[in-house]
């Protein structure tokens, strides 16, 4: 491994240590907030998740706006972005249905992964069906439709 | 209205977009949680993602060490409920190629056309299916 592979191995840990923290922080790992955000007929809504949404584009989009001056990344030899650019079926009825699943139980992917650590049973199950239904959309679907 | 923690809610999200342009700017890689739990998931750019993984693992363990107690995580959905929804979120995520994280905040801030409808769609089917849930009350 060169001396680039292995730094981009600690920035990637430090994003996620930062991305973790922050989730702690913003009270986006506690399902009940999230809960408390999307359901809006509580009569107690709380509205402070749209803070968080809104402080992570705050500081991403100056990144973004760097990462387009730059000819490629400090520590690899080109950016690995997304290049589809049209909204599709697929697009739309998965985020539909992920929708569904974060409003069932107010866990979605990064906050489920992180609280893991907390040793929680629930959340074991929630990462564990997750899982599952990642494996069973790139596996197993695939090959049912040609 | 303001009994609510708007600070930390404020901060924690600056945190969150500092992790996302740290990898974007050095790694020129994209934040985006389901993606990075997908590709470990199909066996592919195992080192990376799994150095993000153990980050994200000690996120709470080093709030925890900071605030001298573990982050609140109260989950009040039934067993059955948290397992159709965590098959929802893995099908959902892969199949519209992104979540809260890649969509929501990466996407957003690159003002991606895919990312603003996914973000509107997954918000707009959050809003519903939690308040539906809530309404037997």
């Amino acid at each position: 491994m060169n001396w680039r592979a292995f730094i981009r191995l600690v920035v990637a840990l430090l994003a996620g240590a930062v991305f973790g923290f922050g989730l702690c922080l913003s009270g986006m790992i506690n399902p009940a907030r999230i809960i408390g955000f999307l359901d809006i007929a509580s009569g107690r809504w709380d509205p402070s998740l749209m803070f968080v949404l809104g402080g992570a584009v705050i500081v991403a989009a100056p990144g973004v706006m760097l990462q387009r001056r730059m000819a490629k990344p400090i520590l690899d030899a080109r950016f690995h972005l997304p290049e589809k650019s049209e909204i599709d079926a697929r697009l739309l009825g998965g985020s539909a249905i992920f929708g569904i699943g974060w409003g069932l139980a107010g866990f979605c992917p990064g906050p489920a992964i992180s609280a893991l650590s907390t040793g929680l049973a629930p959340v074991a199950l929630f990462v564990c069906a997750m899982a599952a239904g990642m494996i069973l959309h790139d596996r197993i679907l695939p090959r049912r439709s040609p | 209205m303001f009994e609510q923690p708007y600070l930390p809610s404020l901060v924690g999200g600056l945190l969150l977009g500092l992790s996302a342009a740290l990898l974007l700017v050095f790694n020129g890689r994209i934040v985006g949680i389901s993606g990075i739990v997908g590709r470990l998931l199909g066996g592919q750019q195992i080192a990376p993602n799994i150095a993000f993984v153990v980050g994200l693992l000690a996120g709470p363990i080093l709030y925890a060490t900071a605030y001298g107690r573990p982050p609140v995580v109260m989950i009040t959905a039934s067993s059955g409920l948290v397992l159709a929804s965590g098959l929802l979120v893995g099908v959902g995520t892969r199949m519209g190629s992104g979540c809260t994280s890649g969509h929501g905040i990466l996407g957003v801030a690159r003002l991606s056309k895919r990312s603003l409808a996914a973000t509107v769609t997954f918000l707009a089917a959050g809003i519903i299916a939690a308040t539906v849930m809530g309404l037997p009350r």
